[in-house]
């Protein structure tokens, strides 16, 4: 039983990262109806920048954050205007081909300039976490759950409660309505992109201490966030999150009580399992296709 | 068969033997046999990606995991288990067939994203278990020495037979495109719904092509396990699906040409280029950059690019001699009403769209469904032809209860359609897309291919655009774009036609042509169901109306009666609580 306290704590805490990826991926579909591969990547390259500021530069944590979160942003209007914005007028299809092909590109870019070997960074705090009866709770998954659950708060208000949000609301339900509305639709859709680039580089600067920086994190995590999305209800904002938390407990408990080795493949089961019995999720998809 | 296909077919196989001979006979140093033998081998499994993502359009991001299954049963096969190649290979096939069939039909019915994420998952899956179940796989180390069916045992008769393999298998990916499995393909890919209207399976075409594909994934694994005779996991990762997508893509998606080139290149180049493999990652890096640069600036790859300029030279012969007339033969049954629809609802969570509507088309009547925007006329529409799923209520058609059918079904039950805002299969010609709608079970009109061709030239004679056939129909107007989904669905031999706002963008003298062509229609005894706004159109078409608001049925008639009803008024122009009662 401590154990298991012990494991769905940490469960959480990986979950939380696979939730930001995941709502980073759903803020992406609903702008733009386009699934965007490379989001795994956007989080992979949020690690290496903290790695470049933290470690090769040595500037202090928050200053690499900080450095790291512009340079992120960037990302996001390069990828929006180099990947996404030259086929917008096309097919599902080829979009995702190339948002596949930018993954390809980001990993093995950062695999040419830094090698195969993994990075390491060091946690946030050095303090040690708390023990509270027998679970010991981390300080860098304590900051990962609470940074998750800013987040995620500042994302409902943002939504809900802004003008610019309710403006990015109304161009992922309707472009043309939107731009007739005064809407500058194309704005909107980079800020997306901007917007989710900053989650997932969040989301991987904050595992990076647990994991090690590496080429493969990024299509390890995307997998997870995409199997998130699905099991939530492909585009539900709470889905994704909610997916993402119960992803990262099922393979946490998996890999302590079944297997190491295909800790990563728990996912992939979970995956098939719910496409198999509950396709629209937890929490349901959006309507299909209006003929 | 034409003679100029015959002429083509065996001019292709004396090349192939030729080839062949050449391979199997020149000296060559061993590492021209080895990027040979790659070529071809890695050829077929791109040809896999033809089928799957040029001619189906749906994705497979596992390519080299089925490739994969071809190799290592070829190689445990031969190795461990001292069986005969191609025992091991037909094996490696039955696997890589099972799985694609699995995976496809799973995660077919769901939209294309999905299919992306689950073959990326199912490759990290199967990297996984080729490293980790070390007493089956050999685990990182890999399989060797291989072994090669008899008589194949030297490097250049088994190149010469992966030659032959990939020029078979090629011939049949090419001819692919002109069968009724391969035209049901790229309709789905050209449009998934009206592919389904028009009668195709569109799920059941979809696993078959990635089942199709998953199979040449195989094949092409297993001769790749023969050549270099030593296979490891990362010869089977998830780059090398990457590696097979850019083949496809810079060649051309949609030909087995095109593959060739692709494969052929992406092999060559590298080779050439080896410095860049110095660098880790540097050579994937640029892959993922011209996947991105090929999918802007040259979506049709370099044989589709260069087939777009020769493509006039080798137009196809106009037909010299005219049509038959069209016939139709509206379904055999001894109903007396051609649709009935009791108690029929649609709601999409809270919003009743379709409120308990029912009423029933007289066979041979032209029956008009009226009503202001927003009374749920094309969800009653999609709710009859089976794009959604009626909350409750039934539809009988000629008597045959169809309400549980998909549209495909309903298709070959009688029912055809045309669609509000247009659906044709916008990368064939106007002959094609007749023949679609003309190729499906229950419509009988005779056997072979020129019997459907005659059948579709008819409809098209009939809509007036048959000397234009063997245009794409991305060339024709909006208004003949119409006519060409109206005569896509009388080919079908329809019991029941139904018209989604026909007339919607037509100019005034289009407008008088096709109220002609449904008198017409009509005259030939079909039974037609029209929704539209033209009013006009309507009171000189429709024998019988209906009226719908809010969801709910509100009249129901004759047509003149209906059209002089005061809440038929009321619901069409609005009721006008303050003006005084002179009456």
């Amino acid at each position: 039983m401590d154990l298991a306290l012990q494991l769905f704590f940490t469960g959480l805490g990986i979950g939380a990262v696979y939730a930001l990826v995941a709502l980073g991926f759903v803020l992406i579909f609903r702008a733009t109806n386009v699934v965007n591969f490379a989001q795994g990547e956007f989080a992979m390259v949020g690690a290496y920048l903290m790695v470049v500021f933290a470690v090769d530069l040595n500037w202090p944590y928050g200053w690499s954050f900080l450095a790291a979160l512009a340079g992120m942003a960037l990302l996001g209007v390069v990828f929006n205007l180099g990947v996404y914005y030259p086929l917008r007028h096309r097919t599902f299809l080829p979009v995702i081909i190339a948002t596949i092909g930018a993954s390809i590109f980001l990993s093995n870019t950062v695999l040419a300039l830094y090698g195969p070997q993994p990075q390491v960074l060091s946690p946030w705090f050095d303090t040690q976490g708390i023990q509270i009866g027998p679970v010991y709770l981390d300080t860098q998954y304590l900051l990962i759950l609470a940074l998750t659950l800013i987040l995620v708060a500042f994302n409902f208000w943002f939504f809900e409660h802004t003008l610019l949000g309710k403006k990015l609301q109304a161009t992922s339900q309707d472009k043309e309505m939107a731009s007739l509305l005064g809407i500058p639709v194309a704005t909107m859709i980079m800020l997306t992109f901007v917007y989710s680039a900053l989650l997932a580089g969040v989301a991987g600067i904050l595992v990076a201490p647990i994991l090690f920086v590496s080429i493969q994190m990024g299509s390890t995590i995307a997998l997870k966030a995409f199997a998130a999305t699905i099991i939530g209800g492909f585009g539900d904002v709470k889905g994704a999150i909610i997916g993402g938390l119960a992803l990262g407990v099922i393979e946490t408990f998996g890999a302590a009580y079944i297997s190491v080795p295909y800790k990563d493949g728990f996912a992939f089961l979970v995956l098939v399992a719910f496409l198999i019995f509950r396709p629209q999720g937890i929490f349901g998809e959006r309507v299909a296709e209006k003929a | 068969m034409t003679a100029r296909r015959v002429t083509g077919t065996i001019a292709f196989a004396a090349l192939t033997a030729l080839a062949v001979a050449v391979v199997g006979l020149l000296p060559m140093q061993d590492y021209t046999i080895h990027i040979l033998v790659q070529t071809a081998s890695y050829s077929i499994a791109v040809f896999g990606l033809t089928v799957v993502l040029g001619l189906c359009g749906q994705i497979n991001l596992a390519q080299a995991a089925f490739f994969g299954f071809g190799a290592y049963a070829v190689g445990l096969g031969t190795t461990d288990l001292h069986m005969n190649f191609w025992l091991a290979l037909a094996l490696g096939c039955g696997v890589a067939l099972v799985m694609g069939a699995f995976l496809g039909m799973t995660t077919l019915r769901l939209g294309g994203h999905y299919l992306a994420m689950v073959t990326i998952s199912f490759q990290q899956i199967v990297t996984l278990i080729m490293i980790n179940w070390i007493p089956v796989t050999h685990g990182p180390d890999g399989v060797g020495r291989i072994q090669r069916p008899p008589m194949f045992e030297s490097a250049h008769a088994f190149l010469g037979l992966c030659v032959f393999a990939m020029a078979l298998i090629g011939y049949l990916v090419w001819r692919l495109p002109q069968t009724p499995l391969g035209r049901s393909m790229r309709a789905v890919r050209d449009n998934e719904l009206a592919a389904g209207v028009a009668g195709i399976n569109v799920y059941r075409t979809k696993v078959a092509a990635f089942a199709i594909s998953a199979v040449l994934g195989g094949i092409g694994g297993g001769l790749f396990a023969g050549g270099f005779a030593y296979v490891s996991p990362d010869q089977f990762s998830f780059a090398e699906s990457i590696v097979f997508i850019t083949m496809t893509l810079l060649g051309g998606v949609a030909s087995p040409v095109g593959a060739l080139i692709g494969t052929g290149l992406l092999i060559v180049l590298p080779e050439s280029l080896r410095f860049l493999k110095s660098v880790p990652g540097l050579y994937l890096a640029i892959y993922g950059l011209s996947i991105i640069l090929i999918v802007r600036y040259m979506p049709d790859g370099i044989w589709g690019f260069w087939q777009h300029r020769v493509r006039r030279w080798f137009a196809p012969p106009r037909f010299v001699d005219a049509a038959v007339e069209l016939t139709l033969t509206p379904g055999l049954s001894d109903a007396p009403m051609a649709l009935e629809v009791q108690g029929l609802s649609k709601h999409f969570g809270g919003l009743k769209a379709v409120d308990d509507v029912s009423f029933s088309v007289v066979r041979g009547a032209v029956h008009a469904l009226i009503g202001p925007n927003g009374s749920g006329k094309t969800t009653t529409l999609n709710v009859l032809s089976g794009l959604y799923v009626a909350t409750s209520g039934r539809v009988v058609l000629a008597g045959r209860d169809v309400t549980g059918l998909p549209p495909h079904a309903r298709t070959a039950a009688g029912m055809g359609r045309t669609f509000q805002n247009i659906r044709l299969f916008r990368s064939m010609t106007a002959l094609e897309n007749v023949v679609i709608g003309a190729e499906h079970p229950g419509n009988d009109v005779g056997a072979g291919h020129a019997a459907l061709v005659e059948r579709a030239r008819s409809a098209l004679t009939f809509v007036g655009l048959e000397a234009r056939a063997q245009e794409l129909v991305t060339g024709f107007s909006y208004g003949h774009q119409r006519l060409i989904e109206i005569a896509r669905a009388l080919a079908g031999n329809p019991t029941l036609l139904l018209l989604d706002e026909p007339a919607a963008g037509l100019n005034s003298s289009e407008k008088l042509g096709l109220r002609d062509l449904l008198k017409r229609i009509a005259a030939k005894g079909l039974t037609i169901l029209i929704i539209d706004h033209d009013m006009t159109l309507v009171s000189e078409v429709a024998d019988r109306i209906t009226v719908l608001n809010f969801g709910r049925h509100i009249a129901d008639g004759v047509a003149a009666d209906v059209l002089r009803q005061p809440d038929v008024i009321a619901a069409y122009l609005g009721s006008e609580p303050d003006a005084p009662d002179l009456a």
